[in-house]
């Protein structure tokens, strides 16, 4: 390992330090902030005014904000999240099972949509084949179909066809409504990418050479057009976590975003709070992992 | 492929900005005994042979199984301009349902297209206010250079990873539940603007920066012209970047308001936009009977294709280009 790539690591991680705080920091105040503030919905549940009182004593949430904050980032070195009022539970083990189920889901989906890139390196090697023109409409047509509104329909093929399960927990639908416009993006770009390679210098040169079209395809032009698609992969993951915010909740898979959101609703602010630290957490943890493939295959990234 | 596209977004803007002609009911109505109400056909023959276009009258046959009947012993005929609406029905013979009904027998067809308005109207306005944060904070960090670019780019770089849709989630369950309508439309449209403009930022400023090189941007500074006059000069560089830029948010930000409404934190029911109407598909296992439900999902979808006809390949190459740029 070079010492550019050392310092182009350690400079990620600090940046993705950075970007837990924040965003784990504002979610606490934000959810403070709220109308009603923590455990609203006891009082529109029929709870009275005192009771409420009385527990924000013992929770301590009657203390001033910074003091609240203080502690809770002081609890934090201890990896303890604070308590869910809901859950009536330590918020750590419950938002660590809920992420891993949401980064299970994300690993499925991504799984399946790396499909698209050998797929891809085909269709953009022959543009006019018969492989593109079936490929090509069915792409366009996933990668207009956002994971919220793909989780809807295919929700409805099963239940109308019963081809696949809904019972919440089967990964089949969300995992299906996230990965397809994911792998349709992917063999959209990579099929972009490999029309381009395949006129670059060093590619054409090997074509020269005598090469059989299929080795200046595999091992010239797909390697050379693999690296401008990875560079898109950090958003790749962001677009793959965000989108899983809504298929969880549609199709009822028990992960962060399904959690996150009940939260917020209660206003539940440790839970929230810790949701939101988890979920940094996972999408830094991806972003930097993207980041750095992309700087084994692309010295030139280590510089940014 | 572009012109296709063109004309299916021109379609549709086209249904939203008429809604109140198009429309052949109230949208906010719920009529009685129309729940989960199939599609009123319109047919244009019977027994008798042919006719005008005319509908028959949907009759409840089982309450509990939400079934339909029509009712085929008079012909309703469809009536053109009445009551400044472009057709529809008499009150004995309605309604005419052209998209079926929701849970509470309203009207989906109408419903969708006053959603239009709102869906395409926060997604536009949104779109427009990220491109024109970004292509200031752009250019003026491309123009500035030194420290000011680099807080700039740190910035858009800081908000381009985060998790953009949980914190909108965040935002707006800090603020009352129930705002109105226009209330919602402005505070979607300013946290869409705000969550949009990096990427177009980034772009503007990596243009700007090779353009300020050129000769003319060079003439331009040696005759004196200050950083305001020289962005006005290096900005229509940028146009190309910023229609692709215009046409790659809007899906996103469609989607956002769609997922926001769906769960309950967007606009309300008696102003739905597409997101809200979504809501009635919870019971997913209605949707077997009732897919007119998702009709909102089918015109986002379509919308949401017709932009990608009108890019073409023309998204996949700024991704790229993009990408091997920063």
């Amino acid at each position: 390992m070079t010492s550019s790539l050392v310092a182009f690591i350690a400079r990620r991680v600090a940046a993705a330090l950075v970007l837990v705080a924040v965003v784990s920091t504002a979610a606490f105040v934000l959810t403070h902030l709220a109308p009603g503030g923590p455990l609203t919905d006891v009082l529109i549940d029929g709870g009275d005014k005192v009771t409420v009182a009385k527990k924000w004593e013992r929770l301590g949430l009657d203390r001033p904000l910074v003091t609240q904050l203080g502690d809770w980032v002081g609890g934090l070195a201890r990896f303890d999240l604070g308590r869910s009022f809901e859950y009536d539970a330590p918020v750590a083990p419950i938002a660590r099972e809920k992420a891993a189920n949401t980064a299970r889901l994300a690993a499925v989906a991504l799984a399946i949509a790396l499909i698209g890139l050998p797929v891809g390196v085909l269709t953009g090697a022959r543009p006019d084949g018969w492989l593109s023109a079936v490929i090509t409409p069915i792409a366009v047509a996933l990668v207009s179909c956002p994971p919220i509104i793909g989780a809807l329909g295919l929700l409805w093929l099963a239940v109308s066809t019963g081809w696949f399960s809904i019972a919440p927990g089967s990964l089949g639908v969300p995992s299906l409504a996230l990965a397809l416009p994911l792998a349709a993006t992917l063999e959209r770009l990579q099929s972009q990418a490999t029309a381009e390679a395949l006129r670059a210098p060093d590619v054409m040169a090997a074509a020269a050479r005598g090469l059989s079209p299929q080795r200046v395809l595999w091992r010239h032009a797909a390697p050379q057009s693999l690296r401008p698609v990875l560079g898109i992969a950090g958003v790749l993951i962001g677009s793959l976590f965000s989108g899983s915010l809504a298929v969880e909740v549609v199709t009822g898979w028990p992960g962060l975003g399904q959690l996150m959101y009940g939260a917020l609703a209660g206003r539940d602010v440790f839970l929230v709070a810790g949701c939101a630290l988890v979920g940094a957490v996972v999408l830094a943890a991806g972003n930097l992992v993207a980041d750095i493939v992309r700087a084994l295959v692309d010295p030139r990234t280590r510089l940014a | 492929m572009t012109r296709v596209g063109l004309g299916i977004l021109a379609l549709v803007a086209t249904f939203a900005a008429a809604a109140p002609v198009l429309a052949p009911n109230d949208p906010a109505t719920p009529f009685l005994n129309r729940a989960y109400a199939p599609p009123t056909r319109i047919h244009l023959r019977d027994l008798d042979g042919w006719h005008t276009p005319f509908i028959y009258r949907q009759v409840l046959a089982d309450r509990v199984l939400s079934r339909y009947v029509d009712d085929t012993s008079t012909r309703v005929p469809l009536q053109w301009w009445r009551d400044g609406r472009l057709f529809g029905v008499g009150t004995d013979g309605g309604p005419m349902l052209v998209l079926g009904a929701d849970p509470l027998g309203r009207d989906i067809f109408s419903r969708l297209l006053f959603g239009a308005r709102l869906s395409l109207g926060v997604t536009a306005l949104g779109a427009a206010g990220a491109l024109m944060i970004g292509a200031v904070v752009g250019a003026l960090a491309g123009v500035a250079g030194g420290w000011l670019e680099a807080v700039l780019m740190w910035i858009a770089d800081f908000m381009l990873v985060l998790p953009a849709v949980y914190l909108l989630l965040v935002l707006r369950a800090m603020m009352p539940l129930s705002l109105g309508w226009t209330t919602i439309f402005a505070l979607m449209a300013v946290l869409f603007a705000a969550a949009g403009w990096p990427q177009v930022a980034r772009g503007v400023r990596g243009i700007v920066s090779t353009e300020r090189t050129r000769d003319y941007a060079q003439a331009a500074r040696a005759i004196g012209a200050g950083p305001f006059r020289l962005v006005g000069h290096l900005l229509p560089a940028a146009s190309g970047f910023l229609a692709v830029e215009l046409v790659l948010l809007v899906p996103a930000m469609l989607v956002a308001e769609a997922t926001l409404s769906y769960l309950g934190l967007g606009f309300p029911a008696e102003r739905p936009s597409w997101g809200t109407m979504l809501q009635d598909t919870a019971n997913v296992r209605l949707l077997a009977d009732a897919p007119w439900l998702l009709a909102p999902a089918a015109l986002l979808f379509i919308v949401v294709l017709g932009l990608q006809l009108v890019l073409g390949a023309r998204s996949e190459r700024t991704h790229l280009k993009a990408a091997s740029r920063s």
